[in-house]
């Protein structure tokens, strides 16, 4: 496979929890706790999950919009991880950023025009007059009607507001653009024009996107590649395809059956596999699998030993016992599971990824 | 449903208009729909499209001035809630029509506990003492999936999670033993999981209390999984009704087709391209004379730029409010194209 344009390893993400009288340190919120993870040039990963997972903190930690408290991201071939902020400042062209909510992340006292020009503000020393041409050009890029340029953001619909955030994004011609959640704000009905967008876009400019959700339908239709997270660790990671046809994790089945399905007839026909309980605090995750509590199918192993990513078929990976050979054969273990099959299944997964 | 339930509401001709320095804004436009005892109804549509305004049209929510309810009459155990004093209309609130609102984030009082919120309607509506309130909230919320009920109770709002609080107001509109609840989008900002366990959760109620649910939604997924009955609202008028696998499987409004297409599919071949739909839903600043989607339609003809179309019968409990299912106009009409997501 060709070079990544971005590679993740072993990304960790804790925030520290003051407390008592003296704000000593009593704890820490480990958001994200170990994710590996590639995006190629030009491809979507999507990157699903609940409230409360760690998909944004991964997004703005890969941007280093937050400082790692360990491992490494490597954008087109440059370590990134533990750069400081003023050597990134180069870097930054080439890896933008879609936020979610398209009225708190546009300066309400900027107008269109400025909103979409700070970028080149900022990063190139083009004349006033190639500036100008750049934004018309990119309001066209986004389908915004050149007239609203001298408007301000609250005049606009929430949709035209997105479309500006993305047209801040291209500005300056990113490899990478990670989107966080960029059509959760919007109509069922706006998500899918938007949508389109973005997939021209990649179409036109060869972007990779980071696609960040809680949507499963929305992942599965515009991400080629899913990684499902689960407080602060990816449980898998394949393929579009094999994870609607084959889902290998508990929770990825769990994710899939509760996904909206605009037809009747096979939302009657499902069966809704019911998690129990609320996700654990990532304050105090509990022991061994940090799924164990909620998932259906834990068997006693999973209460005592937190399960390593395994790549249990080229491109598929999964971190859970019930596709461990070395797990299921013990006397404890339930056995009636074997799912184990695809060609060039592999026991010993790369060092990178080997459980921490 | 089966046949000769009888209808717990009847909404006749609603009308919903805002009168503002700005001009008047057309929100509601004779409405009409009629919902079953124990019949989950579902009201989709884009945000604009008058189901919030509806809502609140119903339960006498709106401020007036601006908003001006007429028409009607709208019929809820033999009395006409248009014509109701405001006093008996907000004894019905919150007793025999139970309401959760959008907004759960802010719907619920932050200095009080979830306890006395929900304590207090029981006492306004049923005379309740405080022990027995007390005694019947944690009831309410154990039915309504709350774990541990009874210390939950002296909980304030911030220390409990958003699904929580979606489960509290669920709570506090069931707290009255209600014959009609009316939810709007009540489910929209939460997880998956948590949604579908909601969706649940109003099935079980309805099955077991007999509840009748009047749900608003902008996503066909959520009425596909719950509904019984769909009407699709667009410029404040039911475009559609049928009911939900004669919508799904066979949509007649164009709008109806757009809407569905628009959502991606979970066990299908994947398209390649979302279809979609151009436009917004139309600001109307007069009672809509023409049809209220010709501009975005992909079948408009002359005949829509000129009348506004009535409800034209098209299957058993099914109408659509559009020139295409006019059987006096098929020999005028144009060719028809499939459009299908």
């Amino acid at each position: 496979m060709a070079e990544p344009l971005v590679s993740v390893r072993g990304l960790k993400v804790h925030f520290p929890i003051h407390g008592g009288l003296l704000r000593r340190r009593v704890g820490v919120v480990k958001a994200v706790d170990g994710v590996s993870f590639d995006v190629q040039p030009g491809e979507t990963l999507g990157l699903v999950g609940e409230s409360g997972c760690g998909k944004s903190t991964t997004a703005h930690a890969v941007l280093r919009l937050l400082d790692l408290t360990e491992g490494s991201i490597r954008i087109e071939g440059t370590e990134i991880g533990r750069m400081p902020q003023a050597a990134l400042r180069p870097l930054r062209p080439r890896m933008q950023m879609v936020f979610g909510d398209p009225r708190a992340s546009l300066d309400p006292r900027m107008t269109v025009e400025a909103i979409i020009r700070e970028p080149l503000d900022e990063q190139t020393r083009l004349a006033a007059r190639e500036k100008r041409e750049r934004v018309a050009e990119l309001m066209d890029a986004v389908g915004l009607p050149r007239g609203i340029g001298p408007r301000l953001p609250q005049a606009l619909s929430d949709e035209q507001r997105q479309r500006i955030g993305i047209a801040r994004a291209l500005a300056l011609g990113p490899g990478l653009v990670v989107c966080d959640e960029p059509v959760a704000a919007l109509d069922r009905s706006v998500q899918a024009r938007v949508a389109n967008l973005l997939e021209d876009l990649q179409a036109k400019r060869g972007l990779a996107y980071l696609f960040i959700s809680r949507d499963l339908s929305m992942v599965r239709h515009i991400a080629s590649r899913v990684a499902v997270m689960h407080l602060g660790r990816i449980v898998e990671l394949q393929g579009r395809e094999r994870l609607d046809a084959d889902p290998l994790h508990p929770y990825t089945r769990a994710l899939l059956s509760a996904a909206s399905e605009p037809d009747p007839v096979a939302a009657r026909a499902r069966q809704r596999i019911a998690l129990r309980g609320d996700a654990p605090s990532p304050a105090d995750p509990p022991r061994g699998c940090n799924f164990c509590t909620r998932c259906p199918e834990a068997m006693p192993v999973c209460r005592e030993i937190d399960p390593a990513t395994r790549e249990v078929a080229p491109g598929r990976w999964v971190a859970c016992h019930l596709h461990d050979p070395a797990i299921l054969v013990r006397p404890d273990a339930r056995p009636t599971v074997v799912i184990l099959k695809g060609p060039g299944f592999n026991p010993a997964p790369p060092s990178h990824l080997q459980g921490a | 449903m089966p046949e000769g339930t009888p209808n717990v509401l009847e909404v006749r001709n609603l009308r919903t208009v805002f009168r503002t320095r700005a001009g008047s804004f057309h929100a509601v436009n004779d409405v009409s729909f009629t919902l079953k005892a124990g019949e989950i109804l579902g009201v989709v549509g884009e945000s604009g499209s008058g189901k919030s305004v509806l809502a609140m049209s119903l339960l006498g929510l709106l401020p007036s001035p601006p908003a001006e309810v007429s028409g009607g009459p709208v019929l809820f155990e033999g009395q006409d809630l248009l014509r109701l004093d405001p006093e008996a209309l907000r004894s019905m609130r919150g007793g025999r029509i139970g309401f959760v609102v959008q907004d759960r984030m802010t719907a619920l009082n932050p200095v009080l506990t979830l306890g006395f919120q929900i304590v207090e309607p029981l006492r306004l509506h049923l005379g309740l003492t405080r022990r027995q309130a007390r005694a019947r909230a944690a009831e309410l919320m154990a039915q309504v999936g709350i774990p541990d009920a009874h210390r939950r109770l002296d909980d304030y709002p911030h220390q409990v999670s958003g699904d929580l609080r979606q489960r509290v107001l669920f709570a506090i509109a069931l707290a009255c033993d209600p014959t009609v609840l009316i939810a709007d989008e009540p489910t929209a900002a939460l997880d998956v999981t948590i949604q579908a366990e909601i969706h649940d959760l109003m099935q079980e109620l309805r099955q077991t209390l007999g509840i009748a649910v009047l749900w608003i939604t902008q996503d066909p997924g959520v009425v596909a999984g719950l509904a019984d009955r769909v009407i699709v609202m667009h410029g404040g008028q039911v475009v559609e009704h049928a009911p939900v696998d004669a919508l799904f499987a066979d949509p007649r409004h164009p709008y109806t087709q757009a809407l569905l297409a628009s959502v991606p599919k979970a066990r299908v071949e994947r398209v390649r391209r979302l279809a979609v739909m151009e436009g917004q839903p139309p600001v109307l600043r007069t009672p809509p004379d023409v049809c209220t989607f010709r501009d975005r339609c992909p079948h408009a003809y002359d005949v829509c730029h000129r009348l506004n179309p009535q409800r034209y019968p098209v299957g058993e409990g099914h109408d659509a409010a559009c020139f295409l299912s006019d059987p006096g106009l098929a020999p005028q009409r144009p060719q028809l194209e499939v459009v299908d997501g």
